[in-house]
């Protein structure tokens, strides 16, 4: 069955069953592959997207519910690590293993869409659906609050337009 | 997708990807950098400076340095070759990082991960081969210049002649230096520590760009060209047979290329019986196997439960312990005259390791020769277990090693190697093997249970004098109860020993370890901090008892005990010189409690349903001693509100942004074992399957960690394990001191923590 939707801007059609998760349509036919797998039930966040700006698990997401769909990946967020959410990321040196980060990274940029400026407590309770197995929990709250500084500073326009830029 | 033309591994991935996703696709792929290492075994052009496997210097001032370990989330693959280049005195920001591959021959010491043992193994190795290669470009340059060699200093990539005002990068002195001999690595003179530039910064991971960006980078994202998609089914009861499956209806699912059985062996550390489908695409494998029904074999341990080895433990804890471990005093006579005796007995289960990034591997057969891409910690011993399974020769076998995303030992077993290496030779070609959640989940090695029945006494003064300990855990029980065998440790199951050293051996006078087993026919094996992770949280909550009898100041009476004078070891008999036993160091531990007694603000006063907690542990030579505050609502409900690090792991902090991290990790880690994990064995097989049912800690629980090190003179240690022990009985101790329950069984989400 053919399903036709948008992927980091681009207007792409894939043929494919309909119970097919977006997750391995984003991995194995479209090749995107910063996008993760960890559990398949929705459970760690590993396989965030974005749907329209809102964060979902693409793990649980079949692609029967995804046509006409607008998709965002970590790909999408930026080409280069300018978005203020990646750049946060690489000052503060979040990752471990780095498996979970593309998640929590699309998390902690749909936050930040919605909230330019969050509290520990929304950040609890925005974050809480992403595993990190590595327990970088302590540098994921810093980094979001780097981010929201720094994007406050650009004056928001970066979250927007993936500017680059060069704060280290 | 076919190729005849051999391309680099780097070109397949890009050709790969714009044939796969077309143009729209290859802004977004980059060549997988971390698959394409082949300093090694490729020829240099004659102008590159390649003085040993590690380094390439070209003409044009690009520095290569090799990566040798596996990368599991430990920063190694930043770490070593920070060595290398403070040594070289390269310029960091302008220095490429590659991953090597598997080369038993060309970089040692052997590329592994575990045991954090990676900083004491290479620390002096992998800095010789950089200050080799730095004396190798000073030679050339002074040849060149007809100048001393001692007038030379070397900065940021370039040898300087201060006197004459001359300057050379390395590019430019990468043909001459070709040319110099290798100096002798043993007698290499290496930097005083105080000149180090690299070494002791804060070096972020450099893998930080792709990981933020979402490149391919680890195991499941390998590709190669023309591959396939394998799942693998096994049995639930740990390596039963498969009796019959239903494989051609199997191989009439949509995209379903192959369905065959694989008879594998008992060994479970090996190739076990279980079902392959392998199909175009890992989501159409995926939903075959959703179809698939088998028959299993019956199977010995089908009847073993969490329940029945709950039970063989108590009985075992009753009759006379299979083996004594160690003994000094009298026990028995110390508790007769002890003024307080104490007893208590401490349990922790089963729990998984769980890495986020689900068992797989890549592996390619062609004429007899296998291609192997895998996110492994012991790629060495992956290989031989292919090599003998296959039943084709180690030099037929080529390992790229891939990131890992985690591994906490849980990738200390190649058992997704061999399956996706013997589905390899089955199909003739390249196929990616990945396993589920569930799989994970259900055919782990687990860190094994423990049950410590534990006796203690202190007198008037409150001096802690006597320790009884009868560890009851998994192994050979005949071979336990016979005589020991010289030079053979005790017969436990993987992971689920203790030494007769284990503290608080020597620095009590009456101290006994005893030891029974019973049989397992569960996979265990080491997860991060391995022994240490059970045995720590026993010890220290038995030590927090036996200081509140002894009406002692919990932390004052650990400094106290750490300050006994230990009792001399007798040097084993038959222990070959330089395997002597590397011994707790009382004063390092006392450095780090008064450390974290200071950071903590140790003692002060607290609310009701609020307290502190203090434990330490030695583990991987590093010291560690934490305080935990933790606050317990009326109703049970618990929450970590911060943790206390205080570390001893020597002289150097090589990389203190990934130290800091790895600490805070490692605690967070540990946090999360106590609070909910456990796996339950029903009818002899794994009752959890997913994060529904074995949770992880989240953003929500986890509390900030403040880490501090002392800095000690004692050559450097690793940090990837070190720190995780003793959160646990910190924890529990901190709950104890805010509601007076003392938490003798793990994990908490079973405890009744309500308080009045």
């Amino acid at each position: 069955m053919t399903f036709t939707f948008k992927v980091n801007g681009k207007t792409t059609t894939v043929d494919v069953a309909p119970d097919m998760p977006l997750l391995w349509v984003l991995r194995d036919v479209l090749d995107l592959k910063g996008t993760k797998y960890g559990c398949g039930i929705a459970q760690c966040g590993a396989c965030t997207v974005h749907v329209k700006g809102t964060p979902t698990r693409s793990c649980r997401l079949p692609m029967s519910r995804v046509q006409g769909a607008e998709i965002t990946t970590i790909e999408g967020l930026s080409t280069d690590g300018s978005h203020p959410v990646q750049r946060a990321w690489e000052a503060i040196d979040v990752p471990q293993c780095g498996y979970c980060q593309a998640g929590q990274i699309m998390s902690a940029a749909a936050l930040l869409a919605r909230n330019s400026n969050p509290s520990d407590a929304d950040i609890d309770s925005a974050m809480n659906g992403n595993i990190c197995r590595c327990g970088t929990y302590n540098r994921i709250r810093e980094a979001i609050h780097k981010a929201a500084t720094s994007a406050a500073t650009d004056g928001g326009a970066a979250a927007r337009s993936g500017r680059s830029g060069d704060e280290n | 997708m076919e190729t005849k033309t051999p391309v680099d591994r780097r070109q397949f991935l890009r050709v790969s990807a714009i044939a796969g996703g077309g143009v729209l696709l290859a802004t977004y792929i980059e060549p997988f950098a971390n698959a394409g290492a082949r300093l090694s075994g490729a020829a240099a052009p004659a102008a590159d400076f390649a003085p040993n496997a590690f380094i390439r210097i070209t003409p044009d001032g690009t520095i290569t340095i090799i990566a040798k370990n596996p990368e599991i989330g430990q920063g190694i693959k930043t770490m070593l070759p920070m060595l290398i280049a403070d040594e070289l005195d390269a310029d960091w920001s302008k220095v490429k990082i590659e991953q090597g591959k598997l080369d038993s021959v060309n970089y040692l010491p052997r590329q592994f991960a575990g045991g954090s043992t990676a900083t004491p193994q290479n620390w002096i190795p992998m800095r010789r081969v950089g200050a080799a290669a730095r004396a190798m470009l000073v030679t050339a340059a002074a040849q060149t210049w007809n100048v001393p060699e001692s007038e030379l200093t070397t900065s940021m990539g370039a040898v300087i002649h201060q006197a004459s005002n001359r300057r050379a990068t390395y590019g430019e002195l990468s043909a001459k230096a070709s040319s110099v001999p290798s100096p002798n690595l043993e007698t290499v003179k290496l930097k005083d520590p105080k000149q180090f530039t690299i070494i002791g910064k804060g070096v972020p991971g450099v893998d930080n760009r792709t990981i933020v960006t979402g490149k391919p980078l680890f195991g499941i994202d390998v590709t190669v060209p023309g591959m396939l998609y394998a799942v693998f089914e096994k049995a639930p009861v740990f390596a039963a047979k498969v009796t019959s499956a239903n494989l051609d209806e199997i191989k009439k699912e949509p995209g379903v290329k192959h369905a065959f059985v694989v008879d594998g062996g008992t060994q479970l550390t090996g190739l076990l019986p279980g079902v392959a489908i392998v199909a175009d695409s890992w989501w159409q494998a995926r939903s075959a196997r959703s179809k698939l029904k088998v028959v299993w074999e019956d199977h010995p341990t089908a009847q073993q439960s969490s329940a029945s080895i709950a039970r063989q433990a108590d009985e075992l804890s009753k009759k006379t312990p299979q083996r004594n471990l160690r003994k000094d005093g009298d026990v028995d006579a110390a508790f007769k005259s002890a003024a307080k005796v104490v007893e208590a007995t401490y349990f922790y289960p089963f729990i998984a390791h769980a890495p986020l990034e689900p068992q797989n591997t890549t592996a390619s057969f062609k004429d007899g020769k296998l291609e192997i891409w895998s996110p492994t910690q012991i790629p060495e011993g992956g290989r031989t277990l292919c090599a003998q399974t296959l039943g084709i020769k180690d030099t037929d076998i080529t390992v790229s090693l891939i990131r890992a995303g985690g591994g906490f030992g849980r990738r200390l077993n190649n058992d997704y190697m061999v399956e996706a290496a013997w589905i390899a030779k089955q199909i003739n070609g390249p196929v990616k093997l990945l396993w589920t959640r569930e799989d994970d989940m259900q055919h782990d090695f687990y860190r094994p249970a423990g049950y410590h029945y534990l006796k203690g006494a202190v007198d008037a003064s409150g001096k802690l004098i006597a320790w009884k300990n009868h560890f009851v855990s998994f192994g050979d029980p005949e071979r336990m109860a016979a005589a020991p065998v010289p030079n053979q440790g005790a017969p436990f199951a993987s992971s689920a020993g203790i030494s007769g050293l284990e503290f608080p051996a020597r620095f009590v006078p009456n101290f006994t370890i005893d030891t029974s087993v019973m049989p397992l026919g569960v996979p265990t094996g080491a997860l991060r901090a391995p022994g240490s992770n059970g045995i720590a949280y026993a010890t220290q909550s038995f030590i927090d008892e036996l200081a509140l009898a002894a009406g002692k100041d919990p932390l004052q009476f650990r400094i106290d005990l750490v300050s006994n004078t230990p009792i001399a070891l007798e040097p084993p008999p038959n222990a070959p010189p330089g395997q002597q036993p590397i011994l707790f160091e009382g004063q390092r531990m006392r450095g780090v409690l008064e450390l974290v007694r200071e950071k903590s603000g140790w003692g002060k006063t607290l609310p009701k349903g609020t307290g502190m907690g203090v434990a330490f542990h030695w583990s991987h030579r590093g010291y560690f001693a934490e305080v935990v505050q933790a606050t317990v609502q009326k109703n049970g409900t618990l929450k970590v509100d911060k943790v206390w690090v205080a570390g001893d792991i020597g002289n150097q902090i090589i990389n203190p942004l990934n130290a800091e991290n790895q600490v805070q990790g490692s605690v967070i880690d540990g946090i999360s074992e106590a609070l909910a994990q456990e796996i339950t064995i029903e009818g002899g097989r794994t009752t959890q399957s997913n994060f529904n049912d074995f949770p992880l800690i989240r953003m929500r629980q986890a509390p900030p960690v403040e880490v501090h090190f002392n800095i000690t003179d004692n050559a450097p240690t690793g940090i990837g394990e070190p720190a995780l022990p003793p959160v646990v009985p910190a924890l529990c101790s901190a709950i104890y001191a805010a509601t007076g329950k003392r938490v003798r069984s793990l994990p908490l989400s079973k405890a009744d923590l309500k308080w009045t």
